[in-house]
């Protein structure tokens, strides 16, 4: 879809009380390629993103997506403040006003905030910019063009100079223009220089700032308990014993849930395990062994309809000399943001009002109007910073439980969640397996064959993705398996853990052929573009790849490890972004050690780089951190793990030192919260196969061989 | 419910809670100082690390009767100005990103640092290793406890 918008309807231009400009912009609006028509002619109405241009020079801009740890409120008012001309000193960055109206389409996932936005916060900035140039070129009677910029101050030839401050209330007046230039990158000032946090001394000083911090007056605290396990139903419950702890002020039930209300927090927890609640079944208590098994089953199956299906894979492989297949397994994961899901509400006869941290405020709001029976206009929806999301965020589950409290208990409430109630609600990273085929004649790979299999999932492949394009005979396919375990995005879905059972198996088909992994890598990208000379379709460019893949071998001298250092290499395309690692492992009182991981990453212009490393250094250490320790697993429908003495997480001693380097681009950024994350368990277990002659072929590693991280 | 004398970031409050009210609760609820944050509540994290007379305790499991007449210092109360030598080295390294467990982390180094001023890499990671960061900022931690030391 194309629609090509009015400017005038695209921003919306103000004077301000007492001097200066508010130019009022829509965030999103250069994403309307993916959003519907509808969709898209709402949102040219909204106003969702302020720049301020104070008499006294100030500049203010109004963040508006929500703020999970990516960066976002402080890279993308960075790239305003490039186009706009000013100081970064002389910005003020904070969230914008938690209007029900003014926020739609917000979303934190898919690490696409900055790739959707790029256009429009640069669009903002050099209009606000163009229209201050054109009032002090009015001022001086002369032509913009004859006027120059530095830092908020705009200069005539004559040497007469004037600040933006000072034009701001004239420029108000101004015409919104047109036709808005942009600056070449080669000329960014701001974009490309590390800048701190926006909010590092809030965080560091223990400012209010997530949604867990936010209170209101009267309000209730809430912990609910929830059937212990999935298929469950509540049947009866005894609440006597807390109903007698002080500061317990309520106890409701709501479907087959409990809430406990109380004036703390810690009241409403010891309500919660006091109650006695008799539970019966509803559907199937399931268990992990029974799903490996039924997986397992799925993967010898044929798909009734391929995800992708080219040349003639049967003749491939029944007339291959050797086929070599592998089977990958991943369990269920918890995302275990560090602070634990919880929302505000109050809920009144005409209007909701909730508070909170979510990665996807209009989805939630629009699921709490449907739950109360209320319009959307109705409900309100403001955003805290979010401690941690990793996808667990986009889900709106604890939106519409605190919502019916707060309905219920006519009070409002803020609903905590316990780390047990985190970890055990569901909504897990789906359990997924892979088989892998690949039919090798003459020593060349002629027939790739994948199948995939994962719990309440459509799709467990990329089929547009590498290896897309690569082989000529090429069929993906995937089952998926019904639970009534709940599942939800996952940093990086599918990819996840799809990424690590491809390039483990890649390394292996390699080292079975006898060619080094990053020369099989390169050949296969190679013949990509062959194949897409000749109309073969699929996502990612292939010198990108191979980009990324040179960069990594060369900055980690692929091939020639230190001493008593071996290497392993894997690569991947999600998200946009090309990503190319080198894991290093060494051998410590007889256990491999990940000491050190090189990656290479093109992501296009980046736009901070302190935050860029940041956020890829994390998601490799997370990525290894659940690749070797995370185990989720079932019994008679109940999660087996319940808290972080079960259920574990890296720790600094097991952190690996993280070299990252970005491929020089002008090209437009792309995301980097997820896509340093799906290659890593691989290039881990290819280096770990190099340093014991063992392969691992499931998530986490740690089953299979005692293993640490650390450097 | 009983009445509790305590004495933090050099203020005294008194607070009417029952004796086995976590101190965590405590300041987050009663005191309205939520800059020591809620992880696990069971000492796993260390999230809601504080200092008790200097040394850094696991506020979740730490009972309100058993801090009476003791120094407690939160986050809110480690430096006058927000400039403690770890706070600044975290505004220099740029450290968090969702930023939740960030204050934990800078109780437990500031208590630690205390006691050794000029550690090693390894007992850096030792002291630190009761602290979870999912978002996986440990090597940038480290890193700014090594400036911390420095200044």
């Amino acid at each position: 879809m194309k629609t090509t918008y009015n400017r005038r309807s695209f921003f919306k231009v103000s004077a301000v009380a007492g001097g200066g400009i508010l130019v009022g912009f829509n965030w999103l609006a250069s994403h309307q390629a993916a959003a519907s028509t509808k969709e898209a002619l709402a949102a040219l109405s909204e106003i969702n993103g302020y720049i301020q241009i104070e008499a006294s020079g100030l500049v203010t801009i109004m963040s508006a997506n929500p703020e999970v740890g990516q960066n976002v409120k402080t890279s993308m008012p960075m790239i305003i403040a490039e186009e706009l001309d000013v100081a970064w000193s002389k910005v003020t960055v904070k969230q914008a006003p938690l209007n029900t109206k003014a926020f739609v389409r917000q979303v934190a996932g898919g690490s696409q905030s900055l790739r959707f936005s790029w256009k429009t916060l640069r669009l903002a900035g050099a209009t606000a910019r163009q229209m201050l140039v054109a009032a002090a070129a009015k001022k001086w009677n002369i032509s913009p063009s004859e006027c120059s910029v530095s830092e908020g101050v705009i200069s005539n030839a004559k040497g007469e100079k004037i600040t933006y401050g000072e034009i701001a209330s004239e420029a108000a007046k101004m015409e919104v223009p047109k036709d808005v230039p942009l600056k070449n990158p080669k000329d960014f000032k701001i974009i490309g220089k590390n800048t701190t946090n926006v909010d590092i001394k809030a965080i560091t000083t223990g400012k209010p700032l997530f949604g867990l911090d936010y209170k209101r007056e009267g309000m209730w605290y809430a912990v609910a308990l929830r059937p212990p396990a999935f298929g469950q139903k509540l049947d009866s419950f005894d609440d006597s014993a807390t109903r007698k702890i002080s500061g317990v002020k309520e106890v409701i039930r709501f479907g087959d849930k409990i809430a406990v209300l109380a004036e703390s927090t810690w009241a409403a927890i010891k309500g919660q395990k006091a109650l006695k609640a008799q539970w019966k079944e509803g559907s199937k208590l399931e268990n992990t062994e029974d799903h490996d098994k039924q997986m397992r089953a799925l993967l010898d199956t044929s798909a009734k309809e391929p995800k992708r299906n080219e040349g003639d894979v049967k003749t491939a492989f029944s007339t291959a000399d050797e086929v070599i297949e592998r089977v990958f397994e991943a369990p269920f994961l918890p995302h275990s943001s560090m602070e634990p899901m919880n929302f505000f509400a109050h809920v009144t006869a005409d209007k909701a009002d909730l508070v909170g941290p979510t990665q996807r405020p209009e989805e939630t709001r629009k699921r709490v109007a449907e739950l109360l029976g209320m319009k959307e206009e109705q409900v309100t929806i403001d955003m805290t910073r979010i401690g941690g999301g990793f996808g667990r965020r986009l889900m709106w589950d604890f939106a519409l439980e605190v919502a019916e409290i707060s309905k219920l208990a006519k009070k409002p409430v803020q609903l905590v969640f316990t780390r047990e109630d985190d970890m055990t609600a569901g909504l897990y990273r789906p359990a997924s397996k892979y088989k892998f085929r690949m039919a090798i004649k003459d020593k060349k790979v002629v027939g790739y064959h994948l199948v995939g299999a994962g719990t309440n999932g459509q799709n467990f492949t990329r089929e547009n993705f590498f290896p897309a394009g690569a082989f000529d005979n090429l069929l993906m396919e995937s089952h998926n398996l019904e639970s009534n375990i709940t599942i939800a995005p996952w940093r990086a879905p599918i990819t996840n853990f799809l990424a690590f059972a491809e390039q483990a198996f890649f390394d292996e088909v390699a080292q079975e052929l006898g060619v080094d992994a990053v020369k099989f890598r390169i050949d296969l990208f190679e013949q990509a573009k062959i194949n897409a000379a000749k109309g073969v379709k699929f996502e990612y460019d292939p010198d990108k790849s191979i980009g990324v893949i040179k960069l990594a071998a060369e900055k980690a001298g692929w091939g020639n490890p230190k001493k008593d250092v071996f290497q392993g290499f894997s690569s991947y395309y999600s998200h946009n972004t090309y990503v190319a690692q080198v894991a290093e492992v060494e051998m410590k009182n007889n256990q491999p050690v990940v000491t050190k991981v090189i990656c290479a990453i093109d992501c296009g212009i980046v736009v901070n780089p302190i935050a860029a490393i940041n956020q890829s250094e994390g998601g490799i250490i997370d990525g290894i951190g659940h690749a070797l320790f995370g185990d989720f697993s079932f019994k008679d429908g109940k999660p087996q793990a319940t808290n972080f003495n079960k259920y574990r997480l890296i720790r600094m001693p097991e952190a690996p030192k993280v070299e990252i380097h970005f491929v020089p681009s002008l090209n437009d950024p792309t995301g980097l919260g997820e896509p340093t994350l799906p290659p890593v368990g691989a290039a881990v277990a290819n280096a770990i196969f190099a340093a014991t002659g063992k392969r691992l072929y499931r998530f986490p590693f740690l089953k299979d061989m005692p293993i640490q991280g650390g450097s | 419910m009983s009445k509790y004398k305590l004495n933090i970031n050099k203020k005294k409050y008194e607070v009417d809670v029952d004796s086995d009210t976590p101190v965590l609760w405590v300041l987050r609820d009663n005191l309205n100082l939520v800059g020591t944050k809620y992880g696990c509540g069971i000492a796993q994290c260390g999230a809601c690390t504080i200092h008790v007379d200097g040394k850094a305790v696991r506020s979740c499991v730490t009972p309100v009767a058993t801090i009476q007449k003791k120094e407690i210092t939160t986050i809110e109360g480690l430096s006058e100005q927000g400039n403690h030598p770890l706070q600044e080295a975290w505004k220099t390294h740029d450290v968090p990103q969702c930023g939740y467990c960030q204050a934990g982390q800078i109780m437990t180094a500031a208590a630690f640092l205390a006691s050794n001023p000029t550690p090693t890499e390894e007992e850096i990671e030792t002291a630190m290793q009761g602290n979870i960061c999912r978002c996986a900022t440990y090597n940038r931690i480290k890193e700014a406890i090594q400036t911390a030391t420095k200044r």
